[in-house]
């Protein structure tokens, strides 16, 4: 009598095959769901993000722009699906995220310096190390203010300049931006859009911006990524191919108007839908 | 003068944050600067007039001159300088208990909140209780003695310290703690990287409060504690005999100790805590 009567009936649900991305992949997104008290934000959600592009996250309000990135960057749980960079799982990726809210971000109870340093410690990098690369991102930055000061004595753009220091220092492979300008005055937003794009052509690091300002988004993008309203889909991956470096007179091309007013075309679209 | 220069001159510039001290040279007029004297000043003069007029008997009231003469002749060196400093060696010791204790156990409690709640109640209770309702219950298992002042003082300066620190810890910004995560930190170096420090500014309200509240109770305690010594039970033997002059200097000892402490508590906190408020 070795065999079990009765045994629980199994049904055979076939797994899914995973589908890969196109090559030059970076970020593979399968499968990926997430409710919202109780209503699908995300259902079933694939998406695929090129590797060394910057894309640009566009969509209404509410559609979980920032939840989206956010979840990619393990800040927020799923509840279903698959998120790979490179194959890999987040576990074994170095990533780095800007905040929109700097003031909330940095540690003011450290110098600012410090705090550019930290991640760089918690890798248990030397002295030594630590000190050259942070010579080398003071050299990239071209920084002009006092980095041995609190981060609550510099202003709101020497603050997000730190924060964007801080997440690139380990060189991470993606840089995760959460509407990094919208707390920020005109005049540092197009600084800090500049010194982005310098280090984008210096790195190629992947970059994932969420934005509210639609200019911004195309202005630094490679692919313009549109989002439905909840339960959110993708609506159109825009790609915008003009050269960098990017300049003012980028913003009157023709391959610039056009990108933007497809998109906002389609926004408009996705909104009165 | 430049002062009248640079008020003028301020609304036109926009609004900085106040950075260092030393930064604000913006100096004050003599009157702004005369204003935190006027109240104890025109309480003193009619302290002073209601017994030159009779209002209250002197025997009950002395005049304002005597008490603030028996303050200071007993502070400097007098009988009433050993007592004071009895008392200060006895908020102290509570104190320190308190902090010592009070401290690692709420930034515990507080990093984690299942742990929280689960005593929550009993701190709650605890620190809603007059800590002097239970000088009896204290009496029965510390005796009669200067542990037993002591003890009961930092038992009520303990839960206010406890509940500050848990409530820094839970009330953490959660945006400083996913920044860290995000950065790869563990759950060790979120905790003594973020938490902690995090905790630091309630943490120093609760140390102002419990300081406050160990002194109360260390001068009740000495006042019905069977004392021989400190603030509290001065007070009680003057009045017995009737020592207004005494009594009143006495009285305006602990309020300048209690005072004392709190502007302490402040500065230090000021110092430490230097990012609070920005």
């Amino acid at each position: 009598m070795t065999q079990v009567l009765n045994a629980p009936v199994f049904a055979d649900v076939p797994v899914r095959e995973f589908q890969p991305g196109p090559a030059g992949t970076h970020i593979t997104i399968r499968g990926l769901t997430k409710y919202f008290a109780g209503w699908p934000l995300y259902e079933d959600f694939n998406l695929d993000i090129p590797k060394h592009k910057i894309v640009s996250v566009f969509g209404p309000n509410g559609c979980g722009k920032s939840t989206l990135i956010n979840m990619i960057a393990g800040l927020i749980p799923i509840d279903k699906g698959e998120i790979l960079f490179d194959g890999k799982s987040l576990k074994d990726t170095k990533i780095g995220y800007v905040f929109q809210n700097y003031r909330e971000a940095m540690f003011p109870w450290m110098r600012t310096i410090d705090n550019i340093a930290y991640p760089l410690k918690l890798e248990g990098k030397s002295k030594a190390e630590v000190d050259r690369r942070m010579a080398e991102l003071v050299a990239s930055f071209d920084v002009k203010f006092d980095l041995n000061r609190y981060p609550y004595e510099l202003s709101g753009g020497q603050q997000q300049t730190a924060s964007i220091m801080r997440a690139l220092a380990p060189n991470p492979e993606v840089l995760f931006l959460d509407e990094p300008f919208s707390a920020l005055d005109f005049e540092m937003t197009l600084f800090i859009r500049e010194k982005l794009q310098e280090v984008f052509m210096q790195t190629g690091t992947t970059m994932l911006l969420v934005s509210h300002d639609l200019e911004e988004a195309v202005y630094l993008a490679d692919q313009v990524l549109l989002l439905t309203k909840r339960p959110t889909r993708v609506a159109e991956i825009l790609p915008y191919g003009d050269a960098r470096p990017r300049t003012v007179e980028t913003l009157s091309e023709p391959g610039f108007i056009s990108t933007k007013k497809l998109s906002l075309e389609i926004f408009q679209r996705e909104v009165r839908r | 003068m430049d002062t009248a220069s640079s008020t003028a001159a301020t609304p036109a510039k926009p609004w900085t944050p106040p950075a260092a001290p030393a930064a604000v040279v913006q100096r004050t007029p003599a009157l702004d600067k005369a204003l935190p004297f006027i109240g104890p000043v025109v309480l003193f003069i009619i302290w002073d007039l209601v017994v030159r007029l009779g209002f209250i008997k002197a025997i009950l009231l002395p005049p304002p001159i005597d008490a603030l003469g028996a303050l200071l002749s007993g502070l400097a060196g007098g009988p009433l300088l050993k007592d004071f400093a009895v008392t200060v060696w006895r908020t102290v010791q509570a104190f320190m208990i308190a902090a010592a204790v009070g401290m690692p156990l709420g930034v515990l409690l507080g990093s984690n909140e299942k742990a929280y709640r689960s005593v929550e109640f009993l701190i709650d209770f605890f620190r809603s209780t007059p800590s002097s309702a239970l000088i009896p219950l204290f009496l029965m298992i510390f005796g009669v003695s200067d542990i037993n002042k002591v003890a009961i003082a930092a038992f009520g300066a303990l839960l206010i310290v406890v509940f500050n620190s848990a409530y820094g810890v839970i009330n953490a910004r959660k945006q400083r703690v996913m920044a860290a995560k995000v950065m790869g930190a563990s759950r060790w170096q979120v905790f003594k990287d973020v938490l902690v420090w995090e905790s630091l500014q309630p943490s120093f309200v609760g140390l102002r409060s419990a300081v406050s509240m160990a002194l109360v109770i260390v001068i009740v305690a000495e006042m019905f504690i069977g004392a021989d010594s400190g603030l509290g039970n001065r007070i009680i033997n003057s009045q017995q005999v009737m020592n207004v002059k005494d009594m009143y200097a006495s009285i305006l000892a602990a309020g300048a100790l209690g005072y004392a402490l709190n502007i302490l508590f402040l500065v230090l906190e000021r110092r430490i805590v230097h990012w609070s408020g920005r």
